[in-house]
């Protein structure tokens, strides 16, 4: 007769073992990141193809990009980075308190990052910096004036930028989401030594993230 | 009659969030059914129009449109899904013996992505108007009405799909094999889905982004591909065939893995060269991502580039070759059966062979500078993907159905159908490569009247082809209220959806878990379908004293 160690709730009928259904979980995730990384894989090349034809333009258009405030997202993303793991290790050594904390600090870094995201944007559309046939760099402030930024092909350099920031700030969104709703399981105890996937899998989507952004910071804002 | 995965639950709700993959594929077959009924509805009034020059049934506005929605159906709502997710959907968890895919909610998601996707396309006939063809290339795309919007959402939604499925399969079949089968004992069938689903991972995230570029440039302006912002429009077209080309790929690979089932249960042998055949699909996987610069060899690339991408382009000649010549070797003194499935693999080997060659010839320089976008490239498209693909895919449905549906088809109808198919298909398409040859550009609605003869022995074909096609509908809906009740194996095939389920199966595959002891094709070692016991049948009585696996068999 089937005992609960033998048959516990996670289990689902088509897999033969929880360390099967794991791994099964686990090798789908990186196969989806995989994807993730495609995916914005398309707009690297197209960074680096515009980059090598106009290198003037971009060098130029990214002193307008402030640097500490893509440093301090850098720093909240690996932070959260940090928190999603430590949440990881409390999950496998059954410490749920540590774990609910975790996931909420991680969940509060998205949120900060996203918040200066939203700073940074207004910013740059309050000086005429946006996408599409409104760009038209204006204005003046914290010493500097916009209109000197209206090179030619200027907007190729932010179409790129809203697009990847937007993008993987889009992401950031979902993971939040994703994050909230296993704050919420985890609170209500579903999480365990045994069981403890969707967390897992939340925090490999999560590394994706924040590994995107270590990329996209250095392209566009430091070089 | 006993418990089987239809049976067992009649409601509609039980349909609608099933998470059996044998309805879930199912349900596909029905949904890329009605895609490939309406892209043909398109195509028989495309060809219509060509009869004669000028004007015939339609102004050149709807014309236009019509060949764009006749190849965004058929490509991206029809034949990227099709085998993969009915055929594929349906044997490939039986064949490894497992109870269900992987990830079960995610393929019945998969289900509702693509069906979504394909609204969101639709969406666009009423919304505005799509043309200039399903490739879409900017400036044009970039500047026309509306209808782009939906169709780049559309295709980005079914994109998704089609990574979720690809997803689903490769972990199963990493993860799910029953014991004893190991990837040496693997159906071709499969090899050829994991290849299929390691393209389809990762190539259809960069049509992803391309639509999703597509739609911004459309949409806000954003200047990715338009010159006049420092934008270039053969960008769009490099992205666009990084992904388009390695889906042709995802459309023959499956195709290819029907057709060695087929072979080797139909010779009653062995398929030559298995593990040649098996790795043959990863090679052509892999070299299909290198060689998307062949669709551009006149969009101004570089000589180096297009000589590199023509150069790759004839080396994927070589895996498929090898399959080619290893299934005729499979049918060398062998015991073939003509029934109607294999009647479509033999078909294949034909067409399939024109599409082939006929590509490798594309991917000349010299020659493609001639060629490109002329009727010639249009017939090599059609015999790889119709003459491929759907040839296999008929066989494959041939093939399968008695194990989907519990009731055989009549086999005299099949027989006429398949010829119908081949004398309509080859007459539609093959006086297409001679207008090529001769200098008839492709997607356009009037021509010069030294063609008319060939367009209109090409119109007359895709009636044939029509009928023959219905023919193939009626008699396959039909054995669903009167045809036979079919057996267990009524192929006398070796892999386990054939020896170790009911028909149709249960609704978790199998009884226990089988064990397997042998490989997908070892006739030489299953005395037990030809009625001896090896010694006094085939002379291979040394085999015969290995035990086979048993459990739950039904043969």
């Amino acid at each position: 007769m089937a005992t609960p160690a033998d048959h516990p709730a996670h289990l689902q009928h088509h897999f033969v073992s929880s360390d099967q259904q794991f791994d099964a979980a686990k090798m789908g995730m990186w196969l989806f990141l995989i994807t993730e990384i495609l995916l914005f894989s398309g707009m690297f090349v197209a960074y680096t193809v515009y980059r090598v034809w106009h290198p003037e333009v971009f060098t130029h258009m990214s002193d307008l990009l402030d640097w500490r405030l893509g440093g301090l997202n850098t720093l909240v993303l690996l932070a959260s980075s940090f928190t999603v793991a430590l949440g990881i290790h409390y999950a496998q050594t059954d410490n749920k308190k540590g774990l609910v904390i975790n996931l909420i600090l991680t969940f509060v870094f998205a949120c900060v990052f996203l918040v200066v995201k939203y700073f940074e944007y207004a910013a740059k559309i309050e000086h005429g910096i946006v996408l599409g046939s409104g760009f038209a760099p204006h204005g003046v402030s914290h010493g500097v004036d916009y209109s000197t930024y209206n090179d030619l092909f200027a907007q190729q350099f932010f179409s790129i930028y809203y697009v990847m920031t937007g993008i993987h700030g889009f992401h950031v969104l979902v993971g939040m989401g994703l994050f909230a709703w296993i704050t919420v399981r985890a609170i209500k105890g579903q999480f365990s030594s045994a069981y403890y996937t969707p967390v897992e899998l939340c925090g490999l989507y999560w590394h994706l993230v924040d590994i995107i952004w270590i990329f996209l910071f250095p392209l566009l804002y430091l070089i | 009659m006993s418990v089987n995965y239809l049976n067992h639950d009649k409601s509609i709700k039980s349909w609608i969030y099933t998470l059996d993959h044998k309805r879930i594929g199912i349900m596909y077959m029905v949904a890329v059914s009605l895609a490939f009924l309406a892209g043909g509805i398109l195509a028989l009034l495309v060809r219509t129009e060509l009869i004669a020059p000028g004007e015939t049934i339609m102004a050149a506005d709807t014309y236009n449109q019509s060949f764009t929605l006749h190849a965004v159906l058929m490509i991206f709502a029809f034949i990227i899904p099709a085998v993969p997710a009915v055929m594929g959907n349906f044997v490939l968890p039986i064949q490894l013996g497992a109870k269900d895919v992987a990830f079960p909610r995610l393929n019945l998601a998969s289900f509702y992505i693509y069906l979504a996707g394909a609204a969101i396309a639709l969406t666009a006939l009423v919304v505005g108007r799509v043309d200039g063809g399903w490739t879409f290339y900017t400036p044009y795309s970039a500047r026309v009405g509306d209808g782009i919007l939906f169709i780049t959402a559309g295709v980005f939604v079914m994109g998704f799909s089609s990574i979720l499925t690809g997803l689903n399969f490769i972990v199963t079949i990493h993860k799910m094999r029953a014991p004893g089968l190991t990837w040496n004992r693997l159906p071709l069938f499969i090899w050829s889905i994991y290849a299929t689903s390691i393209v389809q991972v990762l190539a259809t995230p960069v049509i992803g982004i391309t639509m999703v570029l597509l739609f911004l440039e459309r949409l806000l302006g954003i200047g990715i591909f338009d010159p006049a912002l420092g934008g270039d429009p053969v960008l769009f077209q490099h992205f666009f065939w990084f992904y388009s080309h390695p889906a042709v790929y995802i459309m023959i690979l499956p195709a290819f893995g029907i057709v060695s089932d087929l072979m080797g249960t139909f010779s009653r042998q062995q398929v030559s060269g298995y593990k040649f055949v098996a790795l043959s699909s990863v090679a052509i996987a892999f070299l299909g991502f290198l060689v998307w610069g062949h669709h551009m060899f006149v969009s101004g690339q570089s000589a180096v580039s297009s000589i590199v991408f023509s150069l790759i382009t004839y080396l994927i000649g070589i895996p498929t070759g090898v399959k080619v010549i290893n299934w005729v070797q499979t049918m060398y003194k062998g015991s073939v059966w003509l029934q109607t499935p294999m009647l479509y693999a033999l078909m294949f080997l034909f067409t399939f062979s024109i599409g082939g060659f006929t590509g490798v010839m594309l991917g000349v320089l010299a020659i493609d500078v001639h060629l490109h976008d002329t009727y010639f490239v249009v017939a090599h498209f059609h015999y790889v993907m119709m003459g491929g693909n759907v040839i296999a895919a008929l066989g494959g449905l041939h093939y399968w159905w008695p194990k989907m549906t519990g009731k055989m088809f009549n086999e005299t109808l099949g027989r006429i159908a398949a010829v119908l198919v081949f004398i309509g298909f080859n007459t539609t398409f093959f006086p297409q490569f001679i207008m090529g040859a001769q200098g008839m550009p492709r997607r356009y609605y009037d021509y010069l009247p030294e063609f008319t003869n060939l367009h209109v022995l090409s119109t007359l074909g895709s009636y044939i082809l029509g009928v023959g096609l219905f023919l193939i509908m009626f008699y396959l809906i039909h054995s669903l209220f009167r045809g036979k009740k079919a057996g267990p194996n009524p192929w006398g095939a070796l892999t386990l959806e054939w020896t170790h389920t009911t028909t149709p199966p249960h609704p978790h595959n199998f009884e226990e878990t089988p064990i397997v002891t042998r490989g997908p094709y070892d006739y030489h070692l299953a005395p037990e379908l030809f009625g001896g016991d090896g010694a006094s049948g085939d002379g291979h009585k040394h085999e015969a004293d290995i035990s086979v696996a048993d459990s739950g068999a039904s043969v």
